[in-house]
């Protein structure tokens, strides 16, 4: 992995406390994250209908504010259907903060794609960002995705990956964990809960596009976050940001643990948090602190089948397998684990 | 504005949607009492002073610091600091230095010339204080700052009490001493110095006092029947350590034995090293983990080639020579005697077996009420007689120089509220900051500095002081290795990590509040608070 591409948000190791706090009142404005400032656009507002303590709200919030100062709110935003899209903006109401378009479930990409063309052909710098959930972006809009990358439009695409179909009640996308339980995934018979199937991680199919950047984020690690897509904004090309946003109704969780969700996430070694350009993986986030996955899906009640009885079933060890093959392919554990 | 079909509201934002009415629990900034400021018997706001230290404002860390003691530089040495057993951080790696950057600010004040800002109003009453040992000088700062006109009468030719007169220099530098004494002093205290008050009554009589405070410390040794030859050197700790301040030093010999287990016990043996023995032994009736001394005062102490004589009680005294018995722990942990005897070289014996207090001055005070040899006090140091308190080592408490200077301060404010003929009372303690309240995850890996310490063979042949300094780069990183347990230092987590852009930050210094008009109450923000500086309570529906 090469430490030179370490930017410099991802870096600043503050002061003894307040290393991997939002701000800190203790260094300079010009080197505290986009949240921390009172002047942050807010492209997300209040008075959205999220749920309480949803992880895509914050992430949305996270990665367009930085998205905003990165072009200096030079930006418009097209949105897949789902959860973001229903929560922020039932007509005629509105939480967005910036131009803000939405057609399709399964078009986003393509929307994108012709927006960025419209402001190319009117001679504009406008930049284009393209957002939707997992099942929008893995499953319903992968093709136009797909096509995105393949022509190098010029568009970050975010998917906010919160493992399923929340928004119409749960149900199991392409991007839902082996053995959670959804609406379609029941917790019933032999095999409860979501199949051990061959998996579907887009970011290493949008690495395999060759496109300039790909990278991992969640919502429990804000300034890596906000790094990556401060970074994805100063590239021309297609670029695609994953982050992991917990989501306390469809995970069976307690809405003040949202945050933690994510970080366990990484610090199992179930979500890898990675960049990549041009089609290499140029470094990996290190954990930090190791925990088993068990830490991570006690908490969650779409796992809870998993612990009946007081007894762990073996499927916990097939997942603590996912987690020990991420550890190993993407070089989790390391020296700079504390930068 | 033409709305279409089946719509009624004007395109807006969603501002207008108030979600805070979804609300069943509501998260409130609180503050929450630090372990270590819990801890602190001299009632310091450590938490408070380190984070102006931390942002580098040193003298506001020193001004907020002296609020509550006067004596920082001393207490930076000769300070047991509770605060840092009691530090939540010791559960992460080590415990903050907070004694070690208390030094730092306390030597900072006296080389930069540091003086405290005199009261503007004067009360016109005049109190007594009998004592200028810590509790004496603490007692006189905050009357002095409550406007009062202070006279202190001490006994001996100097200040400090046991500071001076108990305290080695090799621990605290008498330099150090007079500096913080005399600060008080320029507040208008006036001292007397060899002016033992022998007749209390009387003193308050002829000087018009309103109010007194005795602290008149414990300086009579305790002696124990030991049957001894002719010839025999036989001194007491006290004498020993008070006679270091003189110029005749006391004669010890080559082979010392010292007599107990406390702090006393091994200052003495330390000092005898110092002073050129070969020998120091300490012969302890109980065993290590008994021993009431402090165990890293035992450690330098065996660095520096004291022995240590565990489970042996002296039996007789010769010259030259003493008699111990060997002592086994009884089922409930008390030494009894087991018929071994021993025979150790000695040319001095020294007890240190505890103090008591010289009540001479108190003869004829009505009122009173004494219980083994302590005068008693009430829960605002009054003593049984009105306008008559008391403190430090004379009343019944730990026997530290941290304790003596929280009784003054105790002492002070409930004579301030006897002089207005109104009762003090103490505001509210907040809820205390546990570990539990805080999130761990956020505070960065960070070890301990450790103070440098003079090299051993110094330290057998002089008296420089034994545990150095820290300088201000180390100082400063030990101030931020601080949790702020309990109080908000401004990370601005709850600022970020609401997912409903439901906490206003007021700017630098002003924190944050909560915009309840869209909070859902989801409970991220107190998850997230680093410091427990939220709570979440049931909204009342």
């Amino acid at each position: 992995m090469d430490d030179s591409t370490l930017t410099q948000q991802q870096k600043l190791k503050y002061y003894q406390k307040g290393t991997f706090t939002v701000g800190n009142r203790l260094v300079a404005d010009e080197e505290r994250s986009v949240q921390a400032s009172a002047e942050r656009s807010n492209a997300l507002t209040s008075g959205h209908r999220a749920c309480q303590g949803c992880g895509e709200a914050l992430g949305a919030r996270y990665a367009i504010d930085a998205a905003m100062r990165a072009t200096g709110n030079d930006l418009i935003a097209v949105n897949a259907t789902g959860c973001l899209e229903v929560f922020t903006t039932p007509y005629p109401e509105t939480s967005w903060q910036l131009p803000w378009l939405h057609s399709l479930f399964g078009n986003a990409a393509a929307v994108a794609t012709g927006v960025a063309a419209a402001m190319r052909v009117k001679g504009k710098k406008t930049r284009v960002v393209a957002q939707g959930g997992d099942g929008g972006t893995t499953d319903i809009g992968f093709q136009c995705l797909s096509g995105m990358f393949e022509r190098n439009d010029d568009v970050l695409y975010i998917c906010y990956d919160n493992e399923g179909y929340m928004n119409t009640g749960v149900q199991r996308s392409s991007a839902t964990p082996p053995a959670a339980r959804t609406a379609t995934t029941p917790a019933l018979g032999p095999e409860p809960g979501n199949v051990f199937g061959t998996g579907k991680f887009v970011p290493k199919i949008a690495v395999a596009h060759g496109i300039p950047y790909v990278a991992t984020a969640t919502v429990a690690d804000l300034r890596d976050l906000e790094a990556k897509v401060i970074k994805a904004m100063g590239i021309t090309g297609a670029r695609y940001i994953q982050i992991n946003v917990p989501c306390p109704l469809g995970w069976g969780a307690p809405s003040y643990d949202t945050i933690k969700l994510a970080r366990l996430a990484v610090e199992c070694g179930l979500y890898p948090i990675f960049e990549a350009e041009h089609g290499r993986i140029t470094q990996s986030r290190k954990i930090r602190r190791q925990v088993p996955v068990r830490d991570y899906l006690i908490l969650q009640k779409r796992y809870a089948h998993l612990f009946r009885n007081g007894v762990d079933d073996p499927r916990v060890q097939r997942l603590q397998a996912i987690c020990d093959a991420h550890i190993e392919e993407y070089g989790l554990l390391g020296d700079d684990a504390e930068a | 504005m033409e709305h279409d079909f089946a719509i009624t509201l004007d395109v807006g934002t969603s501002l207008a949607n108030h979600t805070g009415t979804w609300r069943t629990f509501r998260p409130d900034y609180v503050h929450r009492l630090p372990p270590c400021n819990a801890a602190c018997p001299a009632g310091e706001d450590i938490q408070g002073w380190l984070s102006f230290a931390e942002a580098g404002e040193y003298e506001a860390a020193w001004r907020a610091l002296t609020k509550n003691n006067p004596l920082p530089a001393v207490m930076g040495r000769v300070c047991y600091h509770p605060c840092e057993t009691a530090c939540n951080r010791s559960q992460i790696d080590a415990a903050v230095g907070v004694n070690a950057v208390e030094r730092f600010l306390g030597d900072m004040a006296i080389a930069k010339g540091w003086a405290f800002a005199p009261p503007t109003q004067k009360s016109g009453k005049k109190v007594l204080v009998v004592g200028a040992g810590p509790a004496g000088l603490s007692a006189a700062y905050h009357l002095a700052m409550l406007g009062h006109e202070v006279t202190l009468r001490e006994a001996g030719p100097a200040p400090g009490g046991m500071m001076r007169f108990g305290i080695p220099k090799y621990r605290l530098p008498r330099d150090v001493l007079d500096a913080e004494v005399a600060r008080i002093a320029d507040l208008g205290v006036r001292i007397e110095y060899n002016s033992k008050v022998s007749d209390l009554q009387a003193t308050i009589k002829e000087g018009g006092f309103d109010a007194a405070f005795l602290a008149v410390g414990a300086h009579i040794a305790k002696r124990a029947y030991i049957p001894a030859g002719e010839a025999t050197k036989i001194l007491d700790a006290v004498q020993v350590l008070a006679s270091m301040e003189g110029a005749e030093k006391p004669l010890l010999g080559r082979r010392v034995v010292v007599y107990g287990g406390g702090n006393t016990a091994l200052d003495v043996a330390r000092t005898a090293k110092r002073l050129g023995a070969e020998e120091a032994i300490i012969v302890y009736r109980r065993t290590r983990e008994k021993m009431p001394a402090h165990d890293f005062e035992l450690e330098e102490a065996l660095e520096e080639g004291v022995m240590m004589k565990w489970l042996s009680t002296i039996k007789h005294v010769d010259a030259g020579a003493i008699t111990v018995e060997k002592m086994k722990l009884d089922e409930a942990g008390f030494p009894q005697p087991t018929g071994e005897f021993e025979t150790l070289e000695a040319d001095s014996v020294v007890l240190a077996l505890g103090q008591d207090v010289d009540l001479s001055l108190l003869d004829g005070v009505p009122g009173l009420e004494f219980s083994d040899g302590l005068v008693k006090v009430g829960p605002d140091m009054m003593t049984g007689a009105k306008g008559i308190f008391a403190g430090g080592d004379m009343a019944p408490s730990e026997r530290t120089v941290t304790v003596a200077v929280g009784h003054g301060k105790k002492a002070a404010r409930h004579i301030d509220a006897f002089l207005r003929g109104e009762t003090y009372a103490p505001p509210p303690k907040h809820e205390l900051a546990s570990f539990e309240n805080l999130n761990p995850w956020y505070y960065g890996e960070a070890p301990q500095t450790l103070r440098p310490t003079l090299e051993i063979a110094r330290r057998s042949s002089t008296f420089e002081e034994v545990v150095k300094g820290l300088d201000e780069s180390n100082a400063l990183y030990e101030a931020r290795r601080c949790l702020s347990c309990g109080n908000c230092f401004e990370c601005d987590n709850c600022y970020g990590v609401c997912p409903d852009n439901a906490v206003i930050k007021l700017g630098a210094g002003k924190g944050f509040k909560f915009n309840y008009d869209f909070c859902k109450g989801c409970g991220v923000c107190e998850a997230e608070c680093p410091c427990g500086a939220i709570a979440m309570a049931p909204e009342e529906i």
